[in-house]
């Protein structure tokens, strides 16, 4: 839609020191590559295609490996989110409670579909399955924050809220 | 030191986020400024299954049970109970209606409830081992290690009568002494806490209000089969969960209870973490080998079972977290305790997120054989805001639509197949007379599409097939030889899909066509959705009684509404998209849908 940023994952990401430690300390066991992938996105918030590489040096193994593994996963990403990330539930009990109409309400008003950021990069929309509160549905998480029992007439104050709070990483 | 009181507060994830966290700690202020520090323990406890009324907070000895609790309220439960010894009428259950109750004694949630799986969830605080040794834990793996051999141990697993939670029911004796028989060597024990289905949440709740029982249960059965390795394969989606298992995992290792020569015995075991990534198919044992294994999550087929050939083709032993949970206390307690409660077909209990359209949504545990009706209609208080009863659906996306006829049948594994449902890991989901079930069989058959890992065609190609009819119905498109070629294909999925994804993910549709074939002729053939969810179908009108106030005509997104002032006004049923802004804000109920 026409707010979404187009975005390519091709900046240079520096290895950080932490990130080499793990790698290095989960090298030798079998199975690694998934839990490696976990703690790249953990430490950037996404994965970097230039972290991908190192990866494949670090762990020695093909990068194909790493792209097969990480496409095939929806937990990871593959381009950078915006500095508030949404998550609207779609699992059963919130969609049966009006989870759609939230979702399709987000859409309208940052004018951005599923998996979009914003072109002023202050939002990601995702869509989740079932976050383990639906006694609270419909559910929205905003970066970690549980919203429960939500109506379309909430969303304008929730996009509010998040947009005025100071970032907490910058 | 013994406390005169403790609060019980509930730190599940419902709870937590309807500022359960702002609540422990103002509560905590409350009670240091009142001077009770050394009288008063605050406990945070897993989930208590009424996340509908959160935050739940208990307060021991008397057991007086408040719920809604906000912030704002500690200081007067801290004053009145904890200071005065009075009761704060205005947080119990059922003030509202002018019928409080005290304890949950008379609480409808809690009747006909008979807790294993959930025995110190809400009563202990999950992150101290000693809450939980004190309430006999861990008495079952010193019992094994001590008074049983591995034979025993599988013995009293089979004549328990238990059967896997995870989905398919299989007997978790049987499952063991497989893995038991294969040589001596490497094999491992792996614990699924992957719970996929969209909409329930039983596992979460026992791994985060209970974490030990796991552990326990895992290093009994890793005794039973002789692994010394076990893993637990968790969603990433579950961070609380996680958090409370490594701590359980460190204290159990600290306490000799996990690692080498456990209890000084000659058995070892270790537990290790491994994270999914957000993959439903992983739930399925061969594709979580497989993810376990670091590769992309598919299934293969079986046999060879992973009982034979598993994890880095070791014996393994797979189990689902609620099947676990139930271990330990039939070692305890014996199996001859367990296998008189629930149906000949299925011992013990099972636990449920009721969800949906029910007054009392919540994480409930009931004795199988229970009936869908005491369910609902007894522990869920009904249907919300007094409607009608439609349908439920259990098993998620691999389960049946069951309609009120079968209200009655007893709950087990068996009752439920032969209704074209099936038992799943726990979801319940309830419906009523405003929810569509064409739009709920597209729903999951959506759900399925999207989570097809795509390895076999029946699965990739014909739940497309599936979704495709099922959006042309709802958008008013239909014919009627699609049923038909729905039900050829659902049966053709059901027989040649590789994995049980693809051969149940038609049962949504199976069901629904047979139980309630006239909705989808009243789309096919009349162009109507007697719910209103299925949006092309609806017609907005204005009636008589409009008064030609413009407000309509104001909203309308794509101008369809033509009239002048104080005048009867018209929808343009071509321009209009179905947004229904107008039938929101008609003040004088002026605009029908139908
Ligand atoms: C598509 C699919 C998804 C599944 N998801 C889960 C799940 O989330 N949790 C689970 O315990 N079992 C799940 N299962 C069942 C497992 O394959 C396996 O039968 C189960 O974990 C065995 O444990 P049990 O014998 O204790 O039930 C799933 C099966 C299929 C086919
Ligand atoms: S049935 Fe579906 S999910 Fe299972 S292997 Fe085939 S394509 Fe994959
Ligand atoms: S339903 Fe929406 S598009 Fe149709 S007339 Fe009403 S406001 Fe206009
Ligand atoms: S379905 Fe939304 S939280 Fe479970
Ligand atoms: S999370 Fe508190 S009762 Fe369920």
């Amino acid at each position: 839609m026409s707010n979404t940023k187009q975005n390519t994952n091709n900046d240079k990401v520096e290895i950080t020191p932490d990130l080499k430690l793990f790698i290095d300390e989960w090298k030798d066991k079998p199975g690694n590559l998934i839990m490696v992938l976990h703690r790249v996105q953990e430490t950037y918030g996404y994965i970097p295609r230039s972290i991908t590489f190192d990866v494949a040096a670090l762990l020695e193994v093909p990068l194909a490996k790493i792209y097969g593994v990480l496409t095939f996963y929806n937990f990871f990403k593959t381009e950078k989110p915006g500095r508030n990330i949404i998550q609207v539930c779609m699992g059963t009990a919130c969609y049966l409670r009006g989870g759609d109409d939230i979702m399709e309400e987000l859409e309208k008003q940052l004018g951005i579909g599923v998996n979009g950021t914003t072109k002023d990069n202050e939002f990601s929309l995702e869509a989740v399955r079932c976050l383990g509160c639906c006694g609270l549905a419909p559910v929205v998480v905003i970066n970690g924050d549980v919203h429960g029992k939500i109506s379309s007439n909430d969303v304008a104050g929730l996009l509010k809220t998040y947009r005025e709070k100071e970032s907490v990483t910058a | 030191m013994a406390f005169k009181n403790y609060l019980l507060v509930c730190g599940g994830t419902a709870c937590d986020s309807s500022k359960g966290i702002e609540l422990t700690d103002e509560l905590r202020k409350e009670i240091d400024a009142a001077g009770l520090k050394d009288d008063v323990q605050i406990v945070r406890t897993g989930c208590l299954g009424f996340c509908e009324k959160g935050p739940i907070v208990k307060v021991l000895p008397e057991d007086t049970f408040y719920v809604s609790v906000k912030p704002e309220d500690a200081k007067e439960l801290v004053q009145e109970h904890l200071v005065k010894g009075r009761i704060v009428d205005r947080l119990l259950y059922n003030h509202e209606q002018g019928k409080s109750l005290v304890t949950v004694e008379g609480i409808d949630f809690y009747q006909k409830q008979f807790r294993i799986v959930l025995r110190n969830c809400g009563v202990i605080d999950p992150d101290k081992i000693d809450d939980y040794i004190a309430r006999d834990g861990y008495a079952g793996l010193e019992k094994a290690l001590f008074e049983m051999t591995p034979e025993q141990v599988i013995d009293e697993v089979s004549r328990s009568g238990l059967r896997g939670r995870g989905g398919a029911g299989f007997p978790t004796g049987k499952k063991w002494s497989f893995a038991a028989a294969q040589p001596k060597g490497e094999k491992y024990m792996v614990c699924n806490a992957d719970e996929g289905d969209p909409g329930a949440y039983m596992d979460r709740s026992t791994l985060e209000g209970d974490p030990h029982s796991v552990l326990e249960a895992m290093a009994i059965a890793g005794y039973a089969i002789g692994a010394s390795k076990g893993y637990i394969y968790i969603r990433a989606e579950y961070p609380l969960a996680i958090r409370r298992l490594e701590t359980a995992i460190e204290a159990a290792r600290e306490y000799g209870l996990l690692g080498e020569k456990i209890l000084n015995s000659d058995f070892d075991f270790d537990i290790e973490l491994r994270l999914g990534a957000g993959a439903f198919v992983c739930g399925e044992e061969t594709a979580l080998l497989a993810s376990i294994e670091g590769n992309r999550g598919m299934p293969r087929p079986r046999p060879p079972f992973p009982a034979v050939k598993g994890l880095w083709d070791k014996p393994t032993v797979i189990n689902n977290v609620e099947t676990l949970a139930n271990i330990p206390v039939i070692i305890s307690k014996g199996a001859d305790w367990f296998n008189k409660i629930g149906t000949a077909d299925t011992r013990g209990t099972k636990v449920f997120a009721l969800t949906g359209k029910v007054n009392n949504t919540g994480l409930i545990e009931v004795p199988m054989g229970t009936t869908l009706r005491e369910i609902i209609f007894e522990i869920g208080g009904g249907i919300k805001d007094g409607r009608e009863f439609k349908a439920a659906q259990t098993g998620g996306p691999s389960g049946g639509i069951i309609p009120r006829e079968f209200l009655d049948t007893p709950i087990d594994f068996g009752s439920l197949s032969k209704i074209g449902s099936i038992m799943g890991s726990g979801g319940l989901i309830v419906m009523d007379d405003t929810d569509c079930i064409i739009d709920i069989a597209k729903f999951y058959l959506e759900f399925t599409v999207d989570e097809s890992c795509g390895k076999c065609s029946p699965c990739r190609i014909g739940g497309r097939k599936l979704q495709n009819y099922l959006s042309r119905i709802s958008d008013g498109r239909g014919q009627l030889k699609d049923i038909e070629n729905m039900q050829k294909i659902s049966e053709a999925m059901t027989r040649a899909s590789l994995c049980g994804l693809g051969q149940t993910a038609s049962n949504p549709v199976q069901s629904s066509l047979k139980y309630f074939m006239d909705e989808y002729l009243e789309h096919i053939n009349d162009r109507k959705c007697r719910a209103g969810k299925c949006k092309k179908l609806i017609t907005y009108t204005i009636t008589d009684k409009c008064i030609g106030c413009t407000v309509c005509t104001r909203h309308c997104p794509v101008a369809a509404i033509t009239g002048t002032v104080k005048e009867k006004h018209v929808i343009n049923q071509a321009r209009c998209i179905k947004c229904g802004i107008c039938y929101e804000k008609c003040k004088f109920d002026a605009i029908t849908r139908s």
